[in-house]
Parts: C-alpha cells; sequence; structure tokens
C-alpha cells in the first residue's frame, strides 16, 4: 500500500450542544427481550476483550483466551468475542491459544499509552507485534504533535504506522479526552483515516477521563462524512470505562443511528472492554432464568 | 399573617447513601389513619431493588471491615441523630394513628434500642463465639462472621420500632441491609433513611426501597447475590416457588416478630466459622 501523503483535511464545525443533546436522546432507548438478546450477542460479537495491565502473565492470558473463545462454559450458544487485545510481549503467547478458533489478537503498540517515543522504534514494535501473531494493531496518535499543531507529523506516523502494519488492521487511538473538545476530536479522526486508520478509536482507557457517547457519537459522524467524501469505510471501536451492558447497547444504537447497521458487525464496529464481558452474561443468564445474578457467579478474571 | 406557602415533600429512594427517584418513575400516595393524604412516597422496582443489591454490596466489605468498636459508634450517632429529631417522629406516628403519649413512647424505645445494639457490636463475639474442645493438638475456634446483603421486609406496625428492630441488629455485625417498606411505614422508614444518611452509616450500608413490598420480594428471594431475607413484615402467601428460589443459592431466610430485642437476632444475621489451628510450642 501506498503512504498517502498529507493534505490539510476539512473539519466540519461541531455543534456541542446538540451532539450532547443527540447522543442522551439515542441513549435514553431502552431494548427488551428478544432485541435485548441479540444486542448482547451482538455486544460480545464486536469485543475486544482487553488485558493490559503491568501484571499480566502469561497464565492470564491464556484464560482470558479461553473467556474469548467460549465466554460462557455452560452455554455454547454464546459468541465467541472479536478480538483479545494484549501488550506486544503477550502476543505471541494470545495467537498460539486462539489459534484456529477466529478469534483475532489484537495489540497495543508504539509506545502505549503514551504514544511518545521515536517513530522508528515505534514501527519496530508494530512490526515485531506483527510477526509475533497480531491480527490487529492499536496505536495511539500523538497528541504531543496535534495539539503543538503539527498535523503533518501526526499523519505521516499514521501513515508509517499502517504500512509497519503490512496486512493487519490499524486501529488509532485518539485519546478523546485529552484532546480538549469535540473539534479537535472531529479534526484528529478525519486526519487517523486520511492517513490510513482501518478503525478509529476513542481511549486507551488509562486515563480517568473515559470516552463520552457524545464523544462517540462526534467520531461517529466524522466516520460518515469521511465515507461519503472519500468512499473508503472506516470502523470506530469505543473503549474506556465501558462496564455495564446497558452502556455497550447504547454504543450499538449510537452506531446504528448514526452510520447505518453495516457498521453492527465485528469488521467495523468494537467495543474494547474487560469487565463488560461478565456484566453482558449476567444479563443473558438473567433473560434465561428471570433471576438476577452475581459477581459470584461469573468467573474471576 | 404569615405568607408562607407550605411544602409538601415528596419521599424518594434510598440507595448507595443517595436520594434517587424510581426508575420506574412511579409514585404512590400515602394516607393517615384518617384518611387524609400524606405524601407521595417512590415505588420502587425490580430494577431499583437490583441497582440496590449491587450498591449494598459494593458497601459491605468495607462496612464488615471496619472495627467494631467503630460500627457501635456509628449506631450511637443514629441514636443521637434520630433523638435530635424526635419531635417529627412523634408527628409521622401520630398521623400513622399512634396516640401522643404512644407516639412519644415508640420514639423513645426506638432511640434506647440503636443504643442497645451499638453496644452489642463489640461484644456479639463473646457470646457467640466458642474455643470447642478437640482430640488433637488444636486450638478450634468458632467465630461469627457478617453473611453479606441482607433483603429485609419490615413491619408496619409498629413502623419506627419494627425498623429499628431488624435493621440494627443486621447492620450491626457488618452485613448491609436493603429495607423493603410497604405503605404503613413508608413515609417513617424514608425518614429513618435522611437520619441515616446524617449519620456516619456509610453508604449503600442501609438502602430503603418503599412500594410494594409482595411484589418486591419474590425478586429478592431469587436473587443469587442476596445472602439472606428478613421475612418479619412480609405477607403470609408468599408463592412456594420464591421461596425455592431463596434456597439455590442457600439464603438464610429470618422470621421473628417486629420488636423482638434479643442477641439471638443478632446472630441470625450471622455465619460460624470454624478455624482449626496447630498448637504450637
Amino acid at each position: 500500500m501506498t503512504r498517502t501523503a498529507y493534505a490539510p483535511v476539512p473539519t466540519t464545525p461541531v455543534d456541542e450542544v446538540a451532539l450532547e443533546a443527540r447522543a442522551a436522546e439515542l441513549c435514553s432507548r431502552s431494548i427488551k427481550t428478544t432485541s435485548k438478546r441479540a444486542a448482547l450477542h451482538l455486544a460480545i460479537r464486536c469485543m475486544d476483550l482487553t488485558t493490559l495491565e503491568g501484571v499480566d502473565t502469561p497464565g492470564k492470558v491464556s484464560s482470558l483466551c479461553r473467556k474469548a473463545i467460549r465466554p460462557d462454559a455452560t452455554d455454547p450458544s454464546v459468541p465467541s468475542v472479536a478480538a483479545v487485545c494484549v501488550y506486544p510481549e503477550m502476543v505471541a503467547h494470545a495467537a498460539a491459544t486462539v489459534a484456529g478458533t477466529g478469534v483475532a489478537v489484537a495489540s497495543v503498540a508504539g509506545a502505549f499509552p503514551s504514544g511518545l517515543s521515536d517513530l522508528d522504534v515505534r514501527c519496530d514494535d508494530i512490526r515485531s507485534a506483527v510477526v509475533d501473531g497480531a491480527d490487529e494493531i492499536d496505536i495511539v496518535l500523538n497528541r504531543s504533535a496535534f495539539l503543538a499543531g503539527d498535523l503533518a507529523r501526526v499523519h505521516d506516523e499514521v501513515a508509517a504506522s499502517k504500512e509497519a502494519c503490512g496486512d493487519a488492521h490499524l486501529k488509532v487511538i485518539l485519546e478523546a479526552g485529552e484532546l480538549g473538545g469535540y473539534e479537535p476530536i472531529r479534526r484528529a479522526s478525519m486526519l487517523a483515516m486520511a492517513a490510513g486508520a482501518d478503525f478509529i478509536k476513542t481511549s486507551t482507557g488509562k486515563i480517568p477521563k473515559a470516552a463520552t457517547h457524545a464523544t462517540a457519537l462526534c467520531m461517529a459522524e466524522a466516520i460518515r462524512e469521511f465515507a461519503q467524501r472519500e468512499g473508503r469505510s472506516v470502523g470506530f471501536k469505543a473503549a474506556g470505562g465501558i462496564r455495564s451492558a446497558k452502556q455497550a447497547w447504547h454504543y450499538l444504537v449510537l452506531m446504528g443511528e448514526t452510520l447505518g447497521t453495516g457498521w453492527l458487525t465485528p469488521d467495523r464496529f468494537r467495543l474494547g472492554a474487560s469487565s463488560l464481558l461478565n456484566d453482558v452474561l449476567l444479563q443473558l443468564a438473567k433473560l434465561d432464568h428471570g433471576r438476577y445474578g452475581g459477581p459470584d457467579y461469573v468467573t474471576v478474571d | 399573617m404569615s405568607g408562607h406557602l407550605p411544602v409538601d415533600k415528596t419521599f424518594k429512594l434510598f440507595i448507595g447513601g443517595a436520594f434517587p427517584r424510581s426508575e420506574s418513575g412511579h409514585t404512590f400516595q400515602v394516607h393517615g389513619a384518617d384518611g387524609q393524604f400524606l405524601a407521595n412516597a417512590a415505588k420502587a422496582s425490580r430494577k431499583d431493588l437490583r441497582e440496590t443489591v449491587r450498591a449494598a454490596r459494593s458497601a459491605q466489605s468495607g462496612w464488615a471491615g471496619r472495627t467494631a468498636y467503630n460500627r457501635g459508634q456509628v449506631l450511637y450517632r443514629v441514636a443521637e441523630m434520630l433523638d435530635a429529631r424526635a419531635d417529627e417522629f412523634v408527628d409521622l406516628l401520630r398521623n400513622a394513628g399512634r396516640t401522643p403519649r404512644a407516639a412519644r413512647r415508640e420514639v423513645e424505645q426506638s432511640v434506647d434500642r440503636w443504643v442497645w445494639y451499638a453496644g452489642w457490636a463489640d461484644k456479639v463475639h463473646q457470646v457467640l463465639g466458642t474455643v470447642n474442645p478437640v482430640a488433637g493438638p488444636y486450638f478450634n475456634f468458632t467465630v461469627p462472621e457478617p453473611t453479606g446483603v441482607v433483603v429485609q421486609a419490615v413491619p408496619d406496625d409498629p413502623p419506627l420500632l419494627g425498623l429499628t428492630s431488624r435493621v440494627a441488629p443486621a447492620i450491626v455485625t457488618g452485613n448491609t441491609s436493603i429495607v423493603l417498606s410497604g405503605a404503613g411505614s413508608a413515609l417513617v422508614a424514608m425518614s429513618l433513611a435522611e437520619v441515616l444518611a446524617t449519620s456516619d452509616v456509610p453508604g449503600g450500608v442501609v438502602n430503603v426501597l418503599t412500594g410494594d413490598v409482595a411484589a418486591l420480594l419474590p425478586w429478592a428471594l431469587g436473587h443469587l447475590d442476596v445472602n439472606a431475607v428478613d421475612l418479619a413484615g412480609a405477607p403470609d402467601d408468599l408463592p412456594d416457588e420464591a421461596l425455592a428460589d431463596a434456597a439455590e443459592n442457600v439464603k438464610r431466610l429470618v422470621h421473628g416478630n417486629p420488636d423482638d430485642a434479643s442477641p439471638m437476632l443478632v446472630a441470625a444475621f450471622l455465619e460460624l466459622k470454624t478455624v482449626w489451628h496447630p498448637i504450637g510450642r
């Protein structure tokens, strides 16, 4: 793939008040019975089951992978998640565990979570994760350069990372909570997509200011604009602070209403989360048994 | 002539230390013994119960982790705050049909009962804990531990003394309580919630849901993250399936009279753990 050259990206102004009102309206919708079960299954199929801790061990990654393949040991009708998301160090181990199951391996790479190291070092990090078996690479946007106004550098770094990915999918994390407003988020989204991102992602999950539904809507609108203008469909990944099944289906509603049902597939929509899966499983158990469960009835991850 | 506009109170729920409305938006009217309209109260739904169990669960380990001495102090503080608002509760009980004298007496008894159970906080272990004789070189102890999250259907009569007599023994050892209160005790229960909210009781240790107790109880009995259900104020005709559901996670079902006062009632909300320990030299 040829690297795209930087060209200033158009940024549509954002009406903050209307954006937040629209996001709040979409998230007030409730989903019941059969639709609820379908939404919960879809949320699982679109999930990047994540562990990004300093204390991750091969054993912990193994159990995460097994849970990714078969989320509910008692119910084979519950689908596998889309991918497991781990640190580069754990990629080879994760790839060996999920091989042949349809679950992909995603890896954060490129000096996650700050993204502030030499570009060559970051690209090497990406290449080695891909060699180890990563199907998808999550990098962080260079917020330092972005906030300093050096958009050309941000663009070129994403483009270089895309090149380093080879066949692997590239997800670009904007860390929306640190960009300082909806308009910068929209600009960063357009920039990342123009530079070749396959997915744009809200947050690293490593800062207290997690992504909001309004942020997600802002990014989804950027994806829609980019698809209309350039004819390329870029995916969206929500991450950071998504713990409840309710939050998850709010994201589904948001995507469906903004981008259409074509985006409600694992190819174009992901939820990055660690504790979300247990809450979804508890909700499914409630639908099955009519009783509320509790943390004692799901695995301790 | 005073230009003061009377402010009628609308009662909400008490969940995790906050006073939210019911997620359902439903309310019900509470009338006094003479049929006069007193106030609107929130009608809790099963989803409110689900959220409340979550709040009670997350508060439980912190509350149980306090020293027994500290929990006793907190219960004593409840007595202080209740005593300070005694007149308000006397009015509430008079609206429910008590004579002035009986109302005053019930409030005073309730204050005394909070103090009495506060004292049990650091004594119940001596009464219920044991050192057991065993045929081997071991110390063998039995120590009481709180059972966890307790749902309590509180009696309508007597409203304040009944509520006090059920909640205090449950929380004194480190359980967290979810009070289900019907129309007869709703205003008293929510007023007590206001006392608890200003008494150093950590958020989530006592939660109050007002509404249809008979409709909420089966959900509580079936909830797998509830450890005990106090049926002192429950209707007699609970469906058998609901009670069978309670057996699913081996819940404690506690029966009793509205105004019991006994260390054995504290024991009803405890698990007894036996520990073997080799005798060292």
